[in-house]
């Protein structure tokens, strides 16, 4: 009974613990007492820090906005992976695998590299969310989507926006070329305060609706015929928490860049621990994803001495899950 | 209640109509057994009743309105679906699978309250499977999973339940249990049930009147003795038939040879 609940517990305030750790961690120590002195004077307004401490400006300048990036980032493609998961009834699609991270790069490519008058945002979030529907038309059949096709044409789907993006690195000028490639590598090396401010309104709205709409899910992946005959407007839901869920990933994908396998990973090991009933597993997984972007990011930043991109780390790990999860049985994780 | 009237369907490329015509009324405390060879457009009735599919002439009535004219949730509270082969993909809780049936009055940005989740335990509770609410559904028997959906249709407030092939996946004892408690249930809360059976003996045992479809129009409707007779069963499935009686029972038997 102790662990049913302690569990839970431990994952909700998991984003805080790991936050906190990340904070003092890194290449220029800073004592962890130094670390509450500033926040504390930052934002309860208590004690006094000198204004010219270089603690004061690693922490609160360049850390703790890393940190809140890396955990929007982290809730936004967990939570989208949550959404995916239910709405296509199948555990093994994420935004990455569906295409939606893909067309949104495409899409912040085309602005950064072509369109500037076309704000990175907005850019990402239209092309990511032309991507799951061209997806999801393509594994359409006969008014159900089966899920090996949905994965295929998320692959097909994909591949087609990476090249588009290639196309887009070849034509680019190479100043603007290097800033690209870095970027999609995936990494909060370049997060500021204006960098989560950019990401938290997308981010915000799409994960609220998401949020709030999580039961919905559950009736939503019985099946398209089954939810109606359940009440449920079948076509306008789906249409919503699809369009909501392309607004956080793009949001996210627009500050930080391609990251990878967070939306696949964190929603299963969610829902192994709390259950399958989104009213549980949404708020947890948010809070999940938040985690392990950070944890993961943090890795990135110390491991070696270059700031390594947070999107390697993530693939590495994974690629191997996903194995895992292939090999797990096949009718718990493809099933019909 | 539940009316039809006139009402065709034709599938999209085929010239004959795969029912033609029907007619008929299914009142509170009323089953209506759907018999009829693969194919020949059962769960394509269900399909219009439920107004997922627009017939080609004809109306639907439920309780006097038309489910074409209302919002899906509307209809969901007229009428309430046990599906075919029902898997879903993650391993609900009983409870959540109830909970389901709720949807339909519960807005789109919101979650059960304590009161849907009463409801929802009172369904469990009368199909005497409230035991089960906190097991997996993907690990329970067939039998405890089409009473658990018919707790669904319960917790779903509907008047009148369809039941596609209840039994198709059932041993011999559960068909019967299965059975049994949806004629229980008919009687006690004065619901409106149509259902697609296989088998003609046990549509004989539990329903009020049967329709028969051949898929290419229909055959015969009526009260089960009437309908169920050695011609009507030949003529749609081309299979000789024999009648066996004993003990106050009809059986129907295959002739083999």
């Amino acid at each position: 009974m102790l662990k049913r609940k302690a569990i839970p517990l431990l994952i909700a305030l998991s984003p805080l613990g790991v936050g906190a750790v990340a904070l003092f961690w890194g290449a220029y120590s800073v004592q962890p007492l130094l670390v509450a002195q500033i926040m504390a004077s930052k934002i309860l307004g208590v004690g006094a820090v000198g204004g010219d401490l270089p603690e004061l400006a690693i922490v609160w300048n360049i850390r703790l906005p890393r940190i809140v990036l890396a955990s929007l980032v982290g809730a936004a493609l967990s939570a989208a992976g949550v959404t995916l998961q239910g709405v296509f009834r199948n555990p093994l699609v994420d935004p990455f695998i569906l295409g939606l991270s893909a067309g949104a790069a495409f899409g912040c490519a085309l602005s950064v590299a072509f369109l500037p008058a076309l704000p990175v945002q907005v850019s990402a979030f239209l092309f990511s969310i032309v991507a799951s529907f061209i997806a999801y038309g393509l594994a359409k059949h006969q008014g159900e989507v089966s899920r090996l096709p949905l994965v295929l044409s998320g692959v097909v789907v994909s591949a087609f926006f990476t090249a588009l993006v290639s196309i887009l690195k070849f034509l680019v000028d190479p100043h603007k070329l290097a800033s690209i490639v870095y970027w999609l590598l995936g990494s909060f090396s370049l997060a500021d305060w204006s960098a989560v401010l950019a990401a938290s309104v997308g981010v915000g709205a799409g994960g609220l609706v998401l949020f709030l709409t999580r039961w919905r899910l559950n009736a939503l992946s019985m099946g398209d015929e089954e939810a109606r005959a359940l009440g449920i407007n079948v076509e306008r839901d789906r249409l919503l928490l699809i369009a909501s869920a392309s607004l956080a990933v793009g949001s996210a994908v627009s500050v930080s860049g391609i990251i990878g396998w967070v939306g696949l990973m964190v929603p299963h090991l969610v829902r192994m621990i709390i259950g399958p009933d989104h009213r549980q597993l949404m708020p947890y997984a948010m809070a999940a994803g938040a985690t392990f972007m950070v944890f993961a990011d943090t890795l990135a930043r110390n491991l070696t001495s270059f700031d390594l991109p947070v999107g390697i780390i993530t693939a590495l790990s994974g690629a191997p899950f996903f194995i895992y999860l292939m090999n797990k049985g096949s009718r718990e994780s493809w099933g019909r | 209640m539940i009316q039809v009237r006139h009402l065709s369907f034709t599938y999209q490329g085929m010239k004959t109509p795969v029912f033609h015509n029907l007619e008929f009324e299914v009142h509170p405390g009323q089953i209506m057994t759907v018999l009829g060879p693969n194919g020949s457009g059962k769960t394509t009735l269900f399909q219009c009743l439920t107004g997922l599919w627009q017939p080609d002439c004809g109306e639907v009535l439920l309780d006097g309105a038309s489910p074409r004219s209302m919002p899906r949730s509307e209809v969901a509270k007229r009428v309430a679906v046990v599906p075919q082969d029902h898997q879903p993909p993650f391993a609900y809780s009983v409870m959540d699978v109830v909970l389901t049936g709720r949807a339909a009055h519960i807005g789109l940005f919101s979650s059960p309250s304590r009161h849907d989740r009463l409801v929802a335990r009172q369904a469990l509770a009368t199909m005497g499977v409230e035991g089960l609410a906190d097991r997996p559904y993907t690990q329970i028997s067939g039998g405890e999973r089409q009473m658990v959906l018919i707790a669904r249709c319960l917790a779903q407030e509907a008047s009148t339940i369809l039941l596609d092939e209840p039994t198709s996946h059932l041993d011999f004892r559960n068909q019967v249990v299965v059975l049994s408690s949806i004629r229980t249930l008919v009687g006690d809360k004065r619901l409106t049930v149509i259902m697609n059976l296989h088998d003609p003996n046990l549509a004989l045992l539990f329903s009020d009147q049967v329709l028969l479809l051949s898929g290419r129009g229909t055959a015969a409707q009526g009260p089960p003795r009437e309908v169920i007779t050695k011609e009507n069963l030949q003529a749609v499935y081309g299979l000789q038939v024999e009648f066996l009686s004993g003990n106050g029972l009809e059986m129907v038997c295959p002739k083999l040879g």
